[in-house]
């Protein structure tokens, strides 16, 4: 009994644990604070900015300088500090930290710190390992402060000041919301396969279960292109595409434009 | 002593790789790294666009924004694998075959896009690195492999099922493979005065097999087995799906494909034979002497531990060893990327140019 729920178990978690994530990140954006006031085409080019300015700064002091920067901008953002800190560093250590464990030994250099066993921490190896968990952690905590403070659509319709297409902007937005809707359906799919099965399946028939669950979402999604298209013709739709795009840039937000630039100037600079 | 401890350290890193999949975070590439990824990118985007435009016109946005979501949603099915542990499947196999590969990279990409900005998953400046390698890599070569066997096979054949299933396997390891280069040039290229690498430490002679062997062993299985599965359903209930990707292949995709089918085929191969030949120089290359011998296998003995061992310090006292690592390193780095560059190369110019051929034909 065990074993068979135990991947349903998991693909349902994981499921709702998307679905709830964005619920949680829509209801943070919705609130007011620092990050969610300014226009959203600044917020986008902010962030690439700041990702640029971390990824070429070979000075760890700067990029943990940056972390801090981000973190107070979170808390500025009414974003729960404890939630912030912990959806990054419950994912780096695990991941990020467990590639570069054995680059402290790995990487030639002189001993810093001698071990049991006969292995040898290297300083170069410790400074490589912390140059890529703080690059790594204070990227995603970047990504993270725009993304928690943004509602996608918006972030999609700041995404065409990059020179993105119009209608690949429209195709992220409607992946996006179809993304939701494939995602109940196949919740559904796997709940209701779970509510009737009783007893043992074996590891093939497992595999043909989700074989067969995926081919419907296959099938489904086919179909329902059309369905949509169709849709789409019957009101009006001929292949143009023209977004709506509301956003003006006050005062303030050049204000902060130039407070980001300078960031990103001094983090290049400084970085060096 | 070494040898057990180098095999403590695979087997860490294994295990990690068995859970993980292949989105490259932030912060593992160089800007100039992630900045080629996104040149190299850009004409199979190209090549999309204009497949759609050709094919589809206004169908394409509703039909491209459902494939990208179900490949999304599918990257997220936790797959069991025979002795309990479950893996995750990319999807970008299924999607080569049912939409021919030049839409599956457009499908691929935005689902990696959407993955990117709203769900933290791989990195946004790694965006090119991780779309070449999952949305164009995965797609191409398992679509060649997958034409290149059932070509001439009805619909229903199971030799359709062997396709799916090679193609899909072959299609991520190679995949992984360029995953690995883009790591493994990290610390080559990329670092500080004093020797620290600064993005990824680990180079080429570790980054290969510690990606590609795991890879080859569950996810790779993972994801052929997934669409051959698929395939078989979709015979079983839904043929019209396949018969329908059957012309979209047969058409202008099939005579470009066609011709450059082998050379991809002939790239997995390769990329599959790699990690062997790197995983053991010695018994490979045996015909060289000791000291050769030592500058080979120099890269893949890890300094911390290769300095306490006398069977290695004897030989290399004399030598500066990263500056020699590195010149070997060079050698096979350059070949490497040039192997890669040309091969990409070729391939543009013949797919624009019988591309080209196929649309004029069309229009008259």
């Amino acid at each position: 009994m065990r074993r068979q729920s135990h991947f349903l178990e998991k693909t349902l978690s994981g499921i709702t644990q998307t679905l709830e994530r964005s619920l949680f990140a829509e209801a943070i954006s919705l609130q007011p604070g620092l990050f969610q006031s300014l226009d959203p085409r600044l917020k986008v080019l902010a962030t690439l900015a700041l990702l640029i300015g971390v990824s070429m700064a070979r000075n760890p002091w700067v990029i943990g300088a940056v972390y801090l920067l981000v973190v107070c901008l979170a808390l500025g953002s009414a974003i729960p500090a404890d939630f912030f800190i912990r959806r990054v560093w419950l994912t780096i250590p695990l991941f990020t930290g467990m590639i570069a464990l054995p680059a402290l030994f790995l990487i030639p250099g002189q001993p810093l710190l001698h071990l049991p066993l006969g292995l040898i921490v290297t300083r170069t190896g410790a400074q490589s390992v912390l140059f890529l968990l703080l690059r790594v952690t204070t990227s995603l905590s970047v990504v993270l402060l725009l993304v928690l403070t943004t509602p996608w659509n918006t972030v999609l319709g700041a995404l065409s000041v990059l020179r993105v297409p119009d209608v690949f902007i429209l195709i992220l937005g409607m992946t996006f919301r179809y993304i939701y809707l494939l995602l109940h359906i196949a919740n559904d799919m796997f709940l209701s396969r779970k509510s009737r099965v009783i007893g043992r399946m074996s590891g093939s028939e497992e595999r043909h279960m989700l074989a067969a669950i995926g081919a419907n979402l296959l099938s489904k999604s086919l179909n329902m292109s059309s369905e949509v298209y169709l849709a789409m013709v019957s009101r009006g739709y001929r292949g143009a595409v023209v977004t709506f795009k509301p956003f003006r840039m006050r005062p303030r937000d050049w204000l902060w434009a130039a407070l980001f630039a300078g960031i990103t100037v001094s983090i290049i600079y400084l970085g060096r | 002593m070494t040898v057990k401890r180098l095999g403590t350290y695979y087997l860490a890193l294994f295990v990690w790789l068995f859970t993980s999949a292949m989105h490259i975070p932030d912060g593992y590439l160089s800007p100039a790294t992630s900045l080629i990824m996104f040149l190299l990118v850009l004409p199979f985007w190209g090549l999309g666009v204009r497949k759609i435009r050709q094919t589809m016109n206004a169908r394409s946005v509703p039909l491209i924004s459902l494939m990208a979501a179900f490949s999304f949603v599918i990257m997220m099915f936790n797959i069991p694998l025979p002795g309990g542990t479950t893996g995750h499947a990319v999807g970008a196999a299924l999607a080569a075959i049912v939409l021919g590969p030049e839409v599956a990279v457009i499908a691929v990409s935005i689902a990696l896009i959407i993955q990117a900005f709203f769900f933290g998953d791989g990195g946004i400046l790694a965006l090119g690195a991780n779309c070449f390698n999952m949305a164009v890599v995965i797609p191409y070569v398992s679509s060649a492999v997958y034409q290149a066997i059932t070509k001439g096979t009805e619909t229903s054949s199971p030799r359709r099922l062997i396709g799916a299933a090679l193609g899909g396997w072959l299609g991520l390891t190679a995949g992984a493979f360029f995953t690995a280069v883009e790591f493994g040039v990290q610390p080559l290229l990329f670092s500080a005065a004093d020797g620290t690498p600064l993005y990824a430490p680990y180079p080429l002679s570790v980054s290969l097999p510690a990606m590609l062997i795991p890879h080859m062993l569950v996810a790779s299985v993972v994801e052929g087995m997934m669409t051959a599965l698929i395939i078989l359903y979709l015979q079983r209930s839904n043929i019209q799906v396949l018969e329908a990707a059957g012309e979209k292949g047969g058409g202008d995709g099939g005579v470009s494909m066609g011709k450059l089918r082998w050379l991809w085929v002939g790239v997995a191969v390769l990329v599959v034979a790699s990690p062997l030949g790197l995983l053991a120089p010695g018994t490979a290359w045996g015909e060289w002497g000791v000291e050769e011998l030592t500058k080979l296998g120099l890269e893949s003995i890890p300094a911390g531990l290769e300095r306490l061992s006398t069977l290695w310090g004897a030989p290399l006292a004399d030598y500066d060893l990263p500056a020699l690592g590195n010149a070997n390193m060079g050698y096979l780095l350059s070949a490497l990327l040039g192997i890669v560059l040309v091969g990409t190369m070729v391939w543009l110019l013949t797919l624009l140019v019988t591309g080209g051929a196929g649309r004029q034909k069309e229009s008259i």
